[in-house]
């Protein structure tokens, strides 16, 4: 964050932001370690004692012993190890034999396909009722269940069975309307599940131009009709059913992405993006391997820039493509121009790729700009304590850094940056900017034994026509 | 196993073993040998409630997890597939059994409400919320009184009032547990969950994520060296440890600003030395043998002080590094209304550098929510560089979080939520992190909104905020159910009242934290036990909003 002085120090004096500081940071360190040192002592006391039993056991997965995820990966390995080795089948002597004649319903049966000796249907209805009967004793049988077996159930009654977990028949509503009654009330009962088995029922039962058309005026079934499409990847009918309803100017998809209208200039772009990463891998692939062109030799590429963001694009282009003329696809300028990307976003990227390649020209000349007069002057839509970060990042030499550690506006910044990256020279003149005798002398002991850095030092303190403030 | 869930008002215990007994009898309806394929997304909470054990008891004596193609052979009689209810998951068992077979999936009340509910506006999750009230209302009582604030408390509520209705002339004759039920929408406190939690258990959620009461944290700090043996190499898996009030350490630090947590760690560590210390003094025999009997114990405080001093410093390692520290100040900065209206410069900064996306998606959206909305040209100005920057494939999430509320254009309505910090008091300037006396101390000066709401419903009431609740999404309404004559509570002087608060898509360990905080408040007169359809922090919370979040680099 780069605040003015005036604004920093109102900042730091406010007691507004407290911001979860420590108020006497070094004591709560203290209390850690105080932890810390207790725990390492009392370990040493019961050293011969301890064993793994208070220690959780964990397996090489990482599950605690004993737990279901643990023992889902156990029994898992061990049916594979027994695939493996032959061996006679093993039948549990707590369980009731598995003979042929008792049932048919072995797994091995079910893979064949074969009819079991029970039926699949009576089995699941037990499970489904006692689900809901065992801790609601509120929810006990509702009034409906009272009516006869054989199903005569209304479109209502039948939505009430499904809610409840229970079967219910949908075959025998044939007619459109029965089965917009359906539809109309599984909306009505809020019940996710429902609406989607109606859907179901209907989707194969009714041509697609009706049930598009019933569809488009009921909302919510809407709705729930394209996540279950989704979810079942029927890709081809979704297709069909939202052109339908871009043709109504409800909304336009592409590759299945769902976008309103004031999205279409991101697509386009999105678009206009992969074209161009389509031809630049291209070509630049063909000169990777030709073997010619120095960059790609110097520095390998390490993957295919399709499907890349915009902005990483930029920075492959500034880094393999940068004195391109505008008019060539991989050109950074002419990309920030197509794209219309902030100065300030091709500010950094042209930095870092440029800094990376240790470019240090193209760095000064990022810089530089030259007014009507033609003089020059630096001006950074960054700030400068964050390019001599990215310079320093990527291994700036001394001489380079100190260029722009030197016009970082605030001097106690400027100071501790200098110090940082020892521009001693920086240090030495902002200190004589502020007429600091002290610090500058302090300093002194930091530069080389009989440096230039110290005669400076030297001639500056004997200097008598300067006004010393301290 | 749980016995920690039976202390407290509310004995959790009982609806621990319904589960059970639940899922016993499920099993006893498939006689013989089993084998259980599963959804694994389902094996951790199922290991809430049941071990392998209890599974081996009932003849389950294979487990695979579900996959496409062939089951491996099994010699059972059986087979059981525990899913949640998707519609891919139907596929994929489609394809292991040809006959057309209603499988019966045993419900887990687990659910992703938020997504499915404000984004894809499917309502099944209210539906088996509101089911799972009855239940709960069938063990524990029915409760007298329902208040609730949201357009999903409202459906919720009216469902359960249906339901009862169609059950008409069964009493209920179990004497009330609760005295409230409190549904809240998280969308009426979308701030809460954006901001970054500062409390103990808050932050180990944030920064490690706790799933299904476990933690898995770097295990450089926790290998064991034994004197005398070589050092063995460092344990290259995550070390997994078990986070619930059992561990009375845990318990005692969970809820603390994470600031007050070294104070109490260190004051521990005396205490836990001074019992070791006892050993000299055990002079005789009877001394002796009583020393010895407490060992387990002291043991077991040593290794949950070990265990706890490794985790506090792991996180003291983040929480004091400049990004921790840029990032929560711009936090609250928005939270307390400075410059919401312009583009965050930090935030700027954030994405020229590539942090994690999810990091810059929380601050954008708490701006937009602290705002009311953001100026087209700054929402624009965030969108053109997160597409620009992560990629256009992001344009989804955004429109998500656009239809969640969470990061939309200023509509013409003026900005609500100065006007709302102020009456309900939500940022609180002196918050003392050590001895707190208010709920802000969980997020170091920030009140919960949704705790807020809670608070002031008790006392005074919600007649003294109508205008505010007015500004809050959704409606807010009160509903009262009959209760069989003789079950009306008598209350004893002194005794608390309980209200059951139910958040609908999802809540914070901070919040929590601060609902608990104010069941401790001397003369609060209130207990308050929490249920929701999640557990979530920022990231998972924003996570589940995205699109396909798994093909999407962070």
């Amino acid at each position: 964050m780069t605040k003015s002085k005036a604004d920093e120090e109102d900042y730091w004096n406010s007691s507004k932001f407290k911001a979860f500081t420590f108020d006497d940071e070094d004591d709560e360190l203290i209390r850690l370690k105080e932890s810390r040192q207790a725990v390492n002592s009392i370990q040493r006391l019961v050293e011969e004692d301890d064993d793994e039993d208070d220690v959780e056991k964990v397996s090489w997965s990482g599950e605690p012993v004993g737990s279901i995820s643990w023992s889902v990966k156990e029994t898992a390995a061990s049916n594979q190890r027994t695939d493996r080795e032959p061996a006679f089948p093993k039948i549990p002597t707590d369980t009731p034999s598995l003979s042929k004649s008792q049932s048919g319903y072995s797994l091995s049966s079910l893979f064949k396909g074969e009819t079991g000796g029970r039926n699949f249907q009576s089995f699941t209805d037990t499970l489904s009722d006692s689900s809901i009967r065992l801790y609601a004793p509120e929810l006990r049988k509702p009034k409906s269940e009272y009516k006869d077996y054989v199903s005569d159930w209304s479109p209502e009654e039948t939505i009430q069975r499904l809610q409840q977990g229970k079967t219910a028949p949908l075959e025998k509503f044939r007619s459109l309307q029965d089965k917009l009654l359906l539809l109309d009330f599984a909306v009505s009962a809020h019940d996710g599940n429902v609406i989607t088995a109606v859907l179901i029922y209907l989707k194969r039962t009714l041509s697609k131009e009706v049930l598009f058309r019933e569809l488009e005026s009921r909302q919510t079934a809407l709705r729930h009709f394209i996540h279950y499409l989704t979810e079942t990847k029927d890709q081809r009918l979704l297709l069909e059913l939202l052109s339908l309803l871009v043709i109504h100017s409800y909304l336009f998809t592409v590759d299945f992405y769902f976008f309103t209208a004031k999205d279409s200039a991101h697509v386009q772009d999105h678009y206009t993006l992969l074209e161009r990463q389509i031809i630049i891998e291209a070509t630049d692939r063909q000169a990777e391997r030709g073997g010619k062109v120095e960059i790609f030799q110097k520095f390998p590429r390490r993957a295919s820039i399709l499907n890349m963001p915009l902005i990483t694009t930029l920075y492959y282009c500034c880094f393999y493509h940068y004195s391109e003329p505008e008019g060539t696809y991989s050109s950074p300028l002419n990309i920030r121009q197509a794209f219309k990307i902030s100065e300030k976003q091709y500010f950094v990227t042209a930095l870092a790729a440029r800094a990376k390649l240790k470019a240090w020209l193209d760095v000064d000349a990022l810089f530089t700009s030259r007014n009507w007069l033609g003089f020059t002057r630096k001006k950074s839509p960054l700030s400068f304590q964050r390019v001599v970060d990215v310079l320093q990042k990527n291994s700036a030499p001394t001489q380079v850094l100190q260029d722009y550690v030197g016009l970082v506006e605030d001097p106690d910044m400027r100071i501790s940056l200098a110090q940082k990256h020892k521009c001693h020279d920086i240090v030495i003149n902002t200190y004589r900017d502020m007429k600091d005798r002290q610090q500058l002398l302090g300093y002194r002991g930091k530069v080389g034994r009989g440096s230039a850095e110290e005669r400076k030092i030297d001639e500056l303190l004997n200097n008598q026509q300067i006004r010393w403030k301290n | 196993m749980a016995a920690h869930l039976s202390y407290g008002r509310v004995n959790l215990n009982i609806l621990r073993e319904a589960a059970r007994k639940e899922l016993r009898e499920f099993l006893d309806k498939c006689a013989g040998s089993k084998a259980i394929v599963w959804d694994e997304y389902l094996t951790g909470p199922f290991g809430l409630i049941a071990q392998y054990s209890l599974l081996k008891e009932h003849e389950v004596e294979k487990m695979f997890t579900l996959k496409s193609g062939r089951l491996p052979s099994a010699d059972v009689k059986n087979i059981i597939f525990f899913v949640r209810p998707r519609l891919e998951l139907m596929d994929i068992i489609a394809e292991n059994v040809f006959r057309c077979v209603y499988v019966s999936c045993y419900q887990t009340p687990h659910c992703k409400l938020v997504k499915e509910c404000y984004l894809e506006n499917d309502q099944t999750s209210l539906y088996h919320t509101a089911k799972g009230l009855m239940t709960l209302q069938a063990l524990y009582g029915t409760i007298p009184q329902i208040y609730g604030k949201g357009d999903c408390a409202r459906h919720v509520a009216n469902m359960m009032l249906r339901m009862k209705r169609e059950f008409a002339g069964t009493q209920n004759q179990i004497l009330p547990v609760f005295d409230t039920l409190l549904l809240l929408d998280r969308n009426v406190d979308l701030l809460t969950p954006l901001a970054t939690q500062l409390t103990y258990e808050g932050l180990i959620d944030e920064i490690y994520g706790i799933n299904n009461g476990y933690v898995k944290l770097p295990p450089e700090k926790f290998a064991q060296k034994k004197q005398g043996e070589a050092s063995k190499d460092l344990p290259t898996e995550p070390k997994k440890l078990q986070l619930n009030s059992a561990e009375e350490l845990y318990a005692e630090i969970r809820d603390k600003n994470f600031n007050a947590v070294g104070a109490a760690l260190s004051k521990k560590a005396k205490i836990i030395s001074a019992a070791f210390e006892e050993r000299h003094n055990a002079k005789t025999v009877g001394e002796i043998k009583q020393f010895v009997s407490q060992l387990p114990h002291m043991q077991a405080a040593r290794s949950s002080l070990a265990n706890h001093t490794s985790i506090a410093e792991l996180i003291k390692d983040i929480t004091t590094s400049e990004a921790f520290f840029d990032n929560l100040t711009v936090e609250q900065e928005f939270m307390t209304g400075v410059d919401t209206d312009k583009v965050n410069t930090y935030i700027e900064d954030c994405i020229a550098q590539k942090d994690p996306l999810i990091k810059i998606l929380r601050l954008v959206c708490m701006q937009s929510v602290c705002n009311n909305g953001l100026k087209q040209k700054v929402l624009d100005y965030y969108k053109r560089e997160i597409l620009q920057t992560y990629g256009y494939e992001h344009i989804l999430t955004l429109n998500n979080l656009e239809k969640g509320g969470l990061l939309k254009p200023q509509t013409s309505s003026r900005n609500n939520y100065p006007t709302i910090r102020k009456t309900l008091k939500l940022w609180m300037e002196d918050a003392n992190e050590q001895n707190p006396n208010d709920i802000s101390y969980v997020y170091s000066g920030y009140a919960p909104l949704s705790i807020r709401l809670t608070q002031v419903l008790a006392r005074p009431g919600w007649r003294s905020i109508e205008e505010v609740l007015k500004m809050l999404p959704g409606p807010h309404f009160e509903e009262r159910q009959q209760l069989p004559s003789g079950l009306h509570k008598k209350r004893q002087q002194g005794e608390n009242r309980t209200t059951l608060v139910f958040f609908l898509g999802g809540v914070t360990y901070a919040e929590i934290a601060a609902l608990r905080f104010l069941s401790q408040m001397e003369d609060s007169g209130m207990e308050y036990i929490i249920a929701t359809t999640k557990l979530v922090n920022g990231t998972t919370w924003i996570k589940s909003l995205m699109d396909r979040p798994e093909s999407q680099t962070p």
